[in-house]
């Protein structure tokens, strides 16, 4: 395959960015678009050029370190992640944009690579049970009805990458926040701190930069593991009821 | 020793481990918890503890460290703690629960290992194990882990390779993640108390020891290039494991073992690191530009059959046009009894042989059916999409191929490293104050490792097993001070800078990858699958000609000062050369086969794995003796008293 890559080359924080075009044409459709880049920074290498700097960790789709703009789209035309994509999906496609997550909230470091310590702040302020090892209860002493555990589960499985984010055109983070707030509250052992859970992390994503959610959906559509648009109702659920108990 | 291998490593004095108490196995844990030092509430806030790496281990040390009231500082090199490896582990966790009431107990969780291992593992450490792994499970649902369940609200429970019991507790084909996740959010609880600091994007590059003592690290901000100092009353180092040495693996792109390896260097010694597993159900390589492997769980085993052609001239038909009668379902014939559910080193190592023959399948003969027109036509595609639907559309996605019409192609890959540093039950390392805790050390899974076993020994040991004997060490402190311009840092800061310089000036011609690869290329064609010593000296001769050509020729651009790839990957890659070398040697002193680890001087008349129990069962454990020095091997007796060594058969 033959394909023009234009891509984002940032030296640092604080510089200016702009697209570079670099042309391929050996570009193999059982490719990964990852390994597509490694192959374009061994030859940038061997030219004496420094390479793209870009995240990628365990690439088979789950640990959340990859995330790429790829024509417009976070993580590109399938859903699924970045490593995940192959080039196949690109065949009949002559020209490729690749761009890092853009959001206000997510500053370039690098080329591709960004700060997505945000999300990890969120979790800071209440995305968790307060349960110290050692200090848990049998694990059969609770029931949990399997339709909850299933609607917990369908939710934890968000893997934090920022693509929610970046596809908004509020650069909101809310889809990542209600993926949380609706798998803790699910199950039993997330009531206790239900209330005050969800208007911290609000609190904090606000802070943060990230901009309201005013439903458009672009998250959910991005989103490489199918979290559902309704975690974000959920949330505003349990937003209601915490304002009400005046929290 | 023949005269071959002389010259290559010498002997040392045998090691032992000093803290298991000795007497009844069912009591050893409770007993060395209450002989461990105490330290009182008040004084746990004097004493500060390094952790490195954010996986199960770390991420659930860190955690608990924390809510102990322990001073932390935790180190990771992804941009969060949430994305440690452990993540990717898809099948499952064992603990000895008996919720099916089949006849589990503690005691039979501790033999199924031992057993495993294939003898290689230590008793106390494994009944430990198995002690702990109740706990977990408690641990884990409080936090709000979403294990699967049955319709009555209760846990639900699977059986895996190895055992007849059905013991393992999972969240679909995503245990791994959502364990993970529980660690990350107690971790984050503790950030936010002010217990805990995290440093992400942070790269452990040097140990600091005072006195004796691990009192410290040197890492590197690898956004800014910063070199800086971290000193603290003890090191716990739980940076998982060192599949990356064969360049293709299931392991991240990241994963190293750059700390551990450091730590060899000034002093730890390093166990078994010949002991890897290899994982037979991988999705195969497609061509030169591959980076990584992908695991297609071992679950599929229970419904799909291996075979490949029985004529090598029909390796490049479309299979589905192989009739019945030209199709070796090898395992099946080998192996009536236990057929497609062999263990992991026997299923792989018969993959191998087959594609030796000629019979392999795929891009360069290197790859075997795993074929589920059977069950498609026994329960319909609706039931297969049920049980396998993720994995079906990962396949399809990585290869282009549809698995429902077409059999899948697997091949074998690097998956787990059961060798790491040598620890004593407490954890402890040779190095006073340096612990090692995960897939880092080398201590419960011998030569071999079941399924659901490795998240199990990860959060046992960073919940239940480290907080508790590192406040016997602790106990003695606080110690004294360090200055961060003490000679020992000073020493350490500037060794890391001149190896920076170093990449950074070589000038070379070839990428850092490139080394990699080649490295992988040597490690799995000699010290893969299959080992001989002919194999073995080759390797290690081409490892010091890579080793030579490295230091001249490699190329490194751009500068310390920004986020640089090629810059990090470096100091990675030469440390996996000097660890490829060591792996070499203890294979190549180790002239028996045992578990992942299989000599082809020391088979049984029908090819299969022949251990010595006579003069291998010993832990290797090496011990460094500089750039030059041939490394000390330093035996550690394996004796069992609990569970008597038997020759494993699946026939």
């Amino acid at each position: 395959m033959k394909i023009t890559l234009r891509i984002w080359r940032q030296a640092g924080k604080d510089a200016p960015g702009r697209l570079v075009s670099y042309q391929r044409d050996d570009v193999s459709p059982d490719m990964s678009f990852l390994e597509m880049l490694d192959v374009l920074n061994e030859d940038l290498i061997a030219k004496g050029e420094e390479p793209v700097e870009f995240d990628s960790d365990c690439r088979e789709g789950i640990c959340g370190m990859c995330g790429l703009v790829i024509n417009g789209e976070p993580h590109g035309p399938q859903v699924t992640t970045t490593c995940q994509l192959h080039m196949r999906s690109f065949e009949g496609c002559d020209s490729i944009t690749i761009e890092p997550l853009r959001a206000d909230a997510f500053p370039v470091l690098r080329d591709l690579v960004v700060d997505r310590s945000p999300l990890d702040r969120i979790i800071q302020a209440g995305g968790y049970v307060s349960v110290n090892t050692g200090s848990a209860p049998e694990a059969h002493s609770q029931l949990v009805p399997k339709v909850h555990a299933d609607r917990a589960f369908d939710a934890a499985v968000c893997i934090g990458c920022g693509a929610c984010a970046a596809a908004c055109p509020n650069a909101s983070a809310m889809l990542f926040l209600g993926a949380k707030v609706t798998h803790l509250g699910e199950l039993p052992q997330g009531q206790p701190e239900r209330d005050a859970r969800v208007v911290n992390m609000l609190n904090q994503h606000d802070e943060e930069g990230f901009g309201g959610c005013t439903n458009v959906g672009a998250c959910a559509t991005a989103c490489p593991k199918e979290i559902p648009l309704d975690v974000i109702s959920q949330l505003n659920k349990d937003l209601r009821h915490s304002l009400v108990k005046g929290l | 020793m023949t005269d071959r291998t002389a010259g290559l490593f010498v002997e040392g004095e045998p090691i032992h481990d000093t803290k298991a108490p000795a007497g009844p196995i069912e009591t050893r844990w409770s007993r060395r918890k209450f002989e461990a030092k105490l330290v009182n509430p008040a004084n746990r806030r004097k004493l500060s503890v390094i952790v490195v790496g954010t996986g199960l281990a770390g991420a659930s040390a860190s955690a608990t460290l924390g809510e102990a009231g322990y001073v932390v500082k935790s180190f990771c090199y992804q941009d969060s703690p949430r994305r440690a490896h452990s993540i990717a582990a898809q099948g499952g966790i064992n603990a000895a629960k008996n919720y099916k009431e089949d006849g589990d107990s503690v005691f039979r969780l501790f033999y199924d290992t031992v057993k495993g291992g294939d003898y290689r593992a230590r008793e106390s450490n494994v009944f430990r194990l198995a002690e702990v792994s109740t706990n977990i499970i408690d641990q884990c649902v409080a936090q709000g882990v979403p294990f699967a369940r049955e319709y009555g609200g209760l846990l639900d429970n699977r059986s895996f390779g190895g055992v007849q019991v059905s013991r393992t507790f999972y969240a679909r084909g995503q245990t791994g993640q959502q364990l993970l996740i529980g660690a990350y959010q107690a971790l984050q609880r503790q950030v936010a108390a002010g217990s805990v600091e995290v440093f992400t994007r942070h790269e452990m590059l040097e140990l600091v020891i005072v006195e004796g003592r691990a009192r410290g690290i040197i890492v590197r901000d690898m956004v800014s290039g910063e070199i800086e100092t971290h000193l603290a009353d003890a090191v716990v180092l739980a940076t998982g494991g060192y599949g990356n040495v064969f360049f293709l693996s299931t392991n991240a792109m990241g994963c190293n073992v750059t700390a551990t390896w450091r730590a060899h260097r000034k002093g730890a010694l390093f166990a078994n690191p010949c002991f890897t597993q290899i994982h037979p159900t991988c999705i195969p390589v497609s061509g030169e530009h591959q980076s990584k492997l992908t695991l297609m769980s071992e679950s599929l085993r229970n419904d799909g059959r291996i075979w490949v052609p029985k004529d090598p001239a029909d390796r490049d038909k479309d299979p589905r046009q192989i009739p019945e009668e030209a199709r070796d379902y090898y395992l099946e014939r080998i192996y009536p009894s236990f057929g497609n559910l062999v263990p992991r080193d026997i299923a792989s190592r018969a993959a191998k042989y087959q594609c030796d023959e000629g019979k392999g399948v795929g891009p360069g003969g290197l790859g075997v059916y795993l074929d589920f027109a059977d069950v498609i036509a026994r329960l319909g595609v609706d039931t297969v999409k049920a049980r396998y639907g993720n994995l079906f559309d990962m396949y399809a996605r990585i290869t282009g191929e549809n698995p429902y019409e077409t059999p899948m192609r697997i091949y074998p890959a690097v998956h787990y490293t059961m060798g790491g540093l040598w620890v004593d039950y407490d954890l402890q390392s040779t190095i006073p104050g340096l612990f090692v805790a995960g897939e880092a050390n080398f201590s419960d899974h011998g030569a071999n490792r079941l399924g659901a076993s490795a998240l199990m020994q990860g959060l046992a040991d960073g919940y239940f097993v480290l907080p508790n004997t590192i406040r016997d060490y602790l106990a003695a402190g606080p110690f004294p001070t360090v200055a961060q311009d003490a000679p020992e840092v000073v020493e350490a800061r500037s060794a890391v800078q001149t190896r920076i310089e170093g990449f950074l000036s070589s000038n070379g011609s070839r990428t850092v990858d490139s080394f990699h690869r080649e490295l992988g290329h040597i490690m799995w064609e000699y010290c893969g699958m299959e080992r001989s010593e002919e194999g073995l000296l080759e390797a290690i001769s081409r490892i010091r000609a890579l080793r030579k050509e490295f230091q001249d020729d490699v190329r490194v651009l751009g500068a310390n000062e920004q986020v640089n790839a090629s810059l990090e990957k470096a100091g990675r890659v030469a440390d996996l050369i000097d660890l490829g070398e060591l792996m070499c040697i203890d294979a190549l002193q180790r002239r028996e086969s045992c578990g992942g680890h299989f000599r082809v001087e020391s088979q049984t008349e029908d090819g299969e794995a022949l251990r010595h129990d006579d003069e291998y069962a010993y832990v290797s454990a090496w011990q460094y003796s500089g750039e030059d020095g041939p490394p000390v091997l330093r035996k550690e007796p394996l004796v069992y008293e609990f569970v008597e060594m038997k020759q494993r058969s699946y026939k």
